[in-house]
């Protein structure tokens, strides 16, 4: 007789508890589920939704401009205040940022997502993945702290350009109206190259998963039927990876429609919304108003997805 | 006349890898050509090289005449039936079908036209607003097929186009390619590593091993006459017998190939060769029987019809065939 016996037709219940646990969630999957999900979905509920509702709610409310008290009366004057021009320019300001900082990094991110998708291998791949999220690895003040100085006007870039006997160009750029100023880093220029290096990663990594997902004979089938790479990258590349640019332009465009710090160190001094909720519900104590500012960013953000639905985006998922 | 396409000396080499190894050949005209191997045998990277998804290290390609290497895929008038089908998943299947079409600029009326004939052909008349994943296997590969001819290529390239298939179906679109290439005219190219496949389709084959041809003839001649040993056992498992046993039944020193279905069991002499031994096994395989013999410890595979009476396992047995059915092949390889 060898050590290991044959095999009984049924193996018999152990009686040992974790066991008869086993055979129990066996049995009733759904229990399971249910153990499992249970935590998130009452943190996801209780804690995020409600405060959500919370902050919803308040922007209801209104504050008394003499008392600085809290009106716990429902009223859409604050919304009516988001429209006060000083404010509307802080939203437009924003979601044109937003906009604008979301297009060129998608720009930008494509055809790294697509160097790593379809050629990077072994080694490359790694250099790819340790490249993409190295930043995301040190301090978000240390990075802008850094832009900074590569940005100010005794800074590195200035410097470098001196060099180059090109800081004319720089020169010419920064007179421009709106998006020039004293230097790049108290300018609305600084402030997007910022947003677009630090947001990057989050717009690489969902196109890349895209279009990791489109099989190489797909590209090869539009070829093959007469499609040039124009054509193959409008038709077939570009509906597939869409997915992957909305996911990666809702991280850009949300996280920039609610940062409050980069504008606060790279900018001119006007507002962003993220620095309008910062101000009113601290220094200003205008929590009413500071709940409108959020609201806009989740308007926003349903509206563009809803957009991106309506045109398609999601079909090829 | 210009042969539809033409390979001269071609080579494609991935590093140290031989996958196409000065290979010439020439498809003519609304043939139906198979080209036949194992896996790693160099009859995709020779389809690919048609395509123009590869490119040759060193040699020269013609496609009905014209110079094809350097040419990219979209300005040949070469089109393919993936082995996967490679149907565009956000498109419906009428898009699908158009798309050639499309790209080519042709109006959007037009176009849609001609996909709809295009998929009344292959027996899919109305599918064309379901999505690819809404089909089965079959049907995606009829829409593949249809995607390719709206174009009416030169040549249609088919890459193991019914590997995927059960067994019913395969057989099924075997006829439908085979009549549906005889109505068109076009030439077809289709790899398969399916010998029956082959056989059973093509006008001449191409039998692959290694990156190069081991033997190109009609699908005759490559099964009675296989020019290698590798031909012998890959087209259609024949017995191949080794220089010394050939020696001893009277021929030359040489290999030599001996169809299974060409041996009959029992029976007496009469002008046949004989050989005595003992059965090892035998399977029952529905029209026959198969039947390993050894004799003298060389073992020998016989079909035979299921209606003959079969010895049982490890009782003697005597072998008959004609002497012209003992096929001598070339020494090397």
């Amino acid at each position: 007789m060898s050590a290991i016996a044959h095999q009984q037709p049924i193996v018999p219940e152990r009686s040992t508890l974790t066991s008869r646990v086993s055979d129990f969630l066996w049995k009733h999957p759904h229990v399971l589920l249910a153990i499992l999900l249970a935590p998130p979905l009452l943190w996801l509920g209780i804690i995020y939704l409600g405060s959500l509702i919370a902050l919803l709610l308040q922007s209801f409310f209104s504050i008394d401009d003499y008392s600085g008290l809290i009106n716990y009366e429902f009223t859409l004057a604050t919304y009516r205040q988001l429209l006060n021009e000083a404010n509307f320019d802080i939203i437009v300001r924003t979601v044109l940022m937003a906009a604008i900082v979301t297009l060129v990094s998608a720009v930008i991110a494509f055809p790294i997502a697509y160097y790593a998708a379809r050629y990077a291998r072994g080694k490359w791949k790694v250099f790819f993945y340790l490249g993409v999220m190295l930043p995301l690895w040190s301090s978000y003040l240390v990075k802008i702290y850094a832009w900074k100085l590569i940005l100010a006007k005794e800074g590195i870039l200035t410097w470098f350009l001196t060099k180059l006997n090109l800081l004319w160009v720089l020169d010419t750029w920064l007179s421009l109206p709106v998006i020039g100023g004293n230097s790049l880093s108290v300018s609305y220029t600084g402030t997007f190259i910022v947003f677009v290096y630090v947001w990057m990663p989050f717009m690489i990594l969902p196109i890349q998963a895209a279009l990791e997902r489109v099989p190489a004979n797909l590209i090869e089938a539009s070829s093959d039927l007469g499609g040039t790479p124009q054509q193959t990258f409008r038709h077939v590349l570009f509906p597939l990876a869409l997915p992957g640019i909305v996911a990666g332009s809702i991280f850009t465009f949300s996280l920039t429609l609610g940062d409050y710090i980069i504008p606060q160190i790279i900018g001119s001094s006007r507002l962003f919304i993220g620095q309008a909720v910062y101000a009113q519900q601290g220094t200003a104590g205008n929590i009413p108003l500071a709940a409108a500012f959020t609201v806009v960013p989740i308007v926003i953000m349903g509206f563009y997805l809803w957009m991106a639905r309506r045109m398609g985006a999601f079909d090829a998922l | 006349m210009t042969a539809a396409v033409l390979f001269e000396n071609v080579s494609r080499h991935f590093g140290a890898v031989r996958a196409v190894d000065a290979v010439n050949l020439a498809i003519a005209e609304g043939e139906f050509f198979a080209m036949l191997g194992p896996s790693g045998s160099g009859k995709t990277t020779c389809l690919r090289l048609m395509a123009g998804f590869e490119q040759p290290t060193s040699g020269h390609i013609e496609i009905f005449g014209e110079t094809a290497e350097g040419v990219p895929p979209y300005r040949r008038s070469v089109n393919t039936v993936f082995q996967d089908y490679a149907l565009f998943p956000h498109l419906s299947i009428l898009e699908n079908v158009a798309y050639g079409l499309m790209v080519k600029g042709i109006g959007k009326q037009e176009r849609l036209k001609a996909a709809e004939d295009a998929l009344a052909m292959v027996k899919l008349p109305g599918y064309g607003a379901r999505r690819p994943g809404q089909l089965s296997g079959g049907q995606r590969q009829r829409v593949a097929l249809a995607r390719a001819l709206v174009n009416k290529p030169k040549v249609l390239l088919l890459d193991e186009p019914l590997g995927a298939l059960d067994l019913k179906l395969r057989e099924q679109m075997q006829e439908e390619l085979k009549s549906l290439q005889k109505t068109l005219g076009i030439t077809f190219v289709f790899v398969t590593h399916d010998q029956g496949e082959a056989l059973s389709m093509a006008d001449r084959i191409a039998v692959f091993n290694d990156g190069r041809i081991q033997q190109l003839g009609t699908p005759e001649e490559v099964y009675k006459q296989p020019k290698t040993r590798f031909v012998a056992d890959f087209v259609g498992s024949s017995n191949v017998l080794p220089p010394e046993f050939v020696k001893h039944l009277g021929a030359a020193n040489q290999y030599a190939s001996l169809r299974p279905e060409a041996i009959t069991l029992g029976g007496s002499g009469d002008g046949r060769l004989t050989l005595d031994g003992t059965v090892l096994s035998r399977s029952f395989l529905g029209a026959a029987n198969r039947v390993l013999v050894s004799v003298n410890g060389t073992k020998i595979n016989v079909m035979s019809p299921a209606a003959a009476s079969i010895p049982a396992e490890g009782e003697p047995v005597r072998l008959c065939f004609d002497r012209a059915d003992l096929h001598l092949m070339d020494a090397a390889s």
